[in-house]
């Protein structure tokens, strides 16, 4: 029998579930969680600069490990702080799981000091949560967490722990031991013969995969089966990196920021394929018109996304790895010849840009210029805007877990936490986050926490003056009413970067940017490059909101 | 009893498990998908480890989605779907009258 606190206890379940690193700022509500956590030589604690921070960098470790990541945050505006990194992670189904100091529990309901009601806030932006009202209840509260974060459709869990619960003592017996998830796949026989012949029957199918391809870890034998039956694969911004570049077959990012001929592509085809998905509207333009003369195979883990959107004609409910495993023996060899050829003139035929017009310069050169610096076992994170469909566009993803962004709640602020977590996840590697001026601005504190714990993260900032999306929505649908969306005041980024401690190069001052590029990314620890670039340089195709894929503006480029 | 207008009525039952908050997940699973409960009755079973929680709402084409989304709360027990006729909410009908 041992005798420990609530925050003890909370503590030392953390380190059984193999929490490593929490990241976290402390405040009254949550000190006897942190005078627990002093005391641990397990976990290491990384003090954030901002409560948005340290769940960004939780992400950060969770995204790019694909394992649960903790972090902390005080009640009341600590708390609040971290909600939009939490409603990031549940948009994206990341495993976070969140830890926050709540008022004693004889003062809720009071207007306490810092009292905010967490639980109430996080209802909708959670998968699930709890208010802990006895120590006691955190032996069977912890595990539960853990399991519902990781198992079926992952996502982020919060715990509001009372300061009174967290000094109470708790008897304990035995510690609860970390079960592993179990997900068992009940498909009918009947379901996956009808998946395989509608498959083998199709005449020109597209294979559409998304984030669920990488929770479940499918990306090999999505590959595989996408090989097997010659299937063009499309990927949605969460899914980027299961086919490379180069493959045959990879037909890159649909919908609103496509490439054209993945948008023109899904027009013609006859069956869609559709793994880890939710047909979201980024990606499907007017879901009336979008792929019009297609039966859709639909495979989730969440039962909630078939049919949810658009009709399935077959829906399999299962972990993917597993589901496609039983459907490959089941799917014919095919070539395909004449669907792949046509697809492969479409290619050609709309390029993202022209090998003339290739410029080092231009933001898709400057990308494509890091991704040949970096070497491919660099991980990408990115902030929200057009820095980052230009690199969803084109930077070589070849693997899964390697792009790191903001997907479904698209939260500017999120690229530089989430790389300093990928950092500290991944010591061994190098972290660059492309990133905006407007972007970098939302979370630009955690400069800090990048050189105190000196990680290999490299900041590029496409400085474009500019809310540069905003700006071109406004040029685009508001008749050239540019609004609220140019920055007047110029700050000196790199001058900036050197305050927090941090080396700084400025392309302003250079006129040879291959070289800087190369000397900045090659420069051990954490550094940021301001490149300036033009307000005027715009993210192409683009769908207007609401519209059908086929409505591509930019959708005609033409090469001499 | 019926409602405002002729879309026909659904009862379902739901055993979730009893504490403070499960009220606010079952209503805010509704309202934050702007599906709306005509009707709610609730009480805890037997020892008051879990409660029964009725809800009378329309028939649409999204209540299946709905049902969907209530089985994935983690409070969420079990979901039973019943005709409008349920004697629940029949047996309140005399409290409702103006």
């Amino acid at each position: 029998m041992e005798q420990l606190t609530g925050a003890e206890l909370t503590i030392r379940l953390l380190e059984e579930y193999g929490i490593e690193t929490i990241a976290g700022i402390p405040g009254g509500a949550n000190l006897p969680l942190y005078d627990a956590l002093s005391r641990s030589s397990r976990i290491r604690h990384v003090l954030a600069r901002h409560e948005q921070g340290a769940g960004f960098i939780a992400q950060g470790m969770a995204r790019s490990s694909g394992k649960p990541a903790v972090c902390f945050a005080t009640s009341g505006p600590g708390a609040t702080n971290i909600v939009t990194a939490l409603a990031d992670a549940n948009l994206d189904s990341i495993p976070v799981i969140c830890i926050t100091g709540q008022v004693p529990l004889s003062m809720i309901g009071t207007d306490a000091f810092q009292e905010v009601d967490v639980y109430g806030l996080t209802i909708p932006i959670t998968k699930h949560n709890f208010l802990v009202r006895s120590a006691q209840d955190l032996l069977r509260i912890i595990p539960e967490a853990f399991h519902i974060a990781t198992t079926g459709r992952p996502g982020p869990v919060l715990i509001d722990i009372p300061k009174d619960v967290q000094l109470d003592i708790v008897d304990i017996e035995e510690l609860p031991i970390p079960a592993s998830a179990v997900v068992s796949v009940v498909h009918s026989q009947d379901d996956l013969t009808l998946a395989a012949a509608m498959i083998n029957n199709a005449k020109r199918p597209v294979f559409y995969v998304g984030g669920g391809i990488v929770h479940s870890d499918a990306g090999a034998v999505a590959r595989f089966f996408a090989e097997k039956n010659s299937l063009p694969t499309t990927m949605t911004l969460m899914g980027l990196g299961v086919i490379p570049p180069e493959h045959d077959l990879f037909m890159g990012m649909l919908g609103m920021h496509a490439a054209r001929s993945t948008n023109m592509m899904l027009d013609e085809c006859d069956l869609l394929i559709a793994a880890g998905v939710r047909f979201d509207d980024r990606a499907t333009g007017k879901i009336g018109e979008f792929c019009p003369e297609a039966r859709i195979i639909h495979i989730d883990i969440d039962p909630c996304e078939i049919c949810k959107l658009k009709e399935a004609h077959v829906g399999l409910v299962g972990d993917i790895r597993d589901t496609l495993d039983r459907l490959l023996p089941l799917v014919e060899s095919r070539a395909r010849s004449s669907w792949n050829q046509h697809i492969q003139l479409l290619r050609a035929r709309h390029p993202f840009f022209c090998s003339e017009n290739f410029d080092f310069s231009s933001p898709y050169g400057i990308i494509m210029r890091i991704a040949e610096i970096v070497g491919e076992d660099a991980i990408v994170a990115t902030d929200v805007g057009k820095h980052q469909m230009w690199t969803a566009q084109v930077y070589p993803f070849n693997r899964t877990r390697r792009f790191l962004t903001s997907g479904g709640l698209g939260t500017m602020g999120f690229g530089l936490p989430t790389a300093i977590g990928a950092a500290l996840e991944n010591p061994d590697k190098t972290v660059v986050c492309i990133t905006g001026d407007g972007s970098i601005m939302m979370n630009i504190q955690e400069l800090a926490t990048a050189v105190e714990h000196d990680v290999n993260v490299k900041v590029i900032v496409l400085n474009n003056q500019s809310l540069g999306l905003v700006r071109q929505q406004q040029k685009l649908f508001y008749n050239e009413h540019i609004f609220a969306s140019e920055y007047e005041h110029q700050v000196d980024l790199a001058t900036i970067a050197k305050g927090f401690g941090m080396k700084s190069f400025d392309a302003r001052d250079t006129l040879v940017l291959d070289e800087l590029l190369t000397v900045a990314l090659q420069t051990p620890g954490p550094s940021l490059i301001n490149i300036p670039i033009s307000i005027d340089e715009e993210v192409y195709p683009i769908v207007p909101p609401g519209a059908a894929n086929s409505v591509m503006i930019g959708g005609n480029y033409e090469c001499a | 009893m019926s409602a405002h207008n002729n879309q026909p009525i659904a009862v379902l039952e739901l055993l979730v498990r009893n504490h403070p908050g499960v009220m606010s997940h079952v209503c805010g699973l509704f309202s934050r998908r702007a599906y709306n409960v005509e009707g709610i009755v609730c009480l805890p079973v037997a020892t008051g480890e879990t409660s029964k929680i009725y809800l009378q709402v329309r028939e649409e084409e999204r209540l299946d989605q709905i049902m969907k989304q209530i089985q994935k709360l983690s409070d969420v027990e079990g979901v039973v779907r019943y005709t409008g006729d349920h004697p629940v909410f029949t047996g309140l009908a005399t409290y409702f009258t103006c």
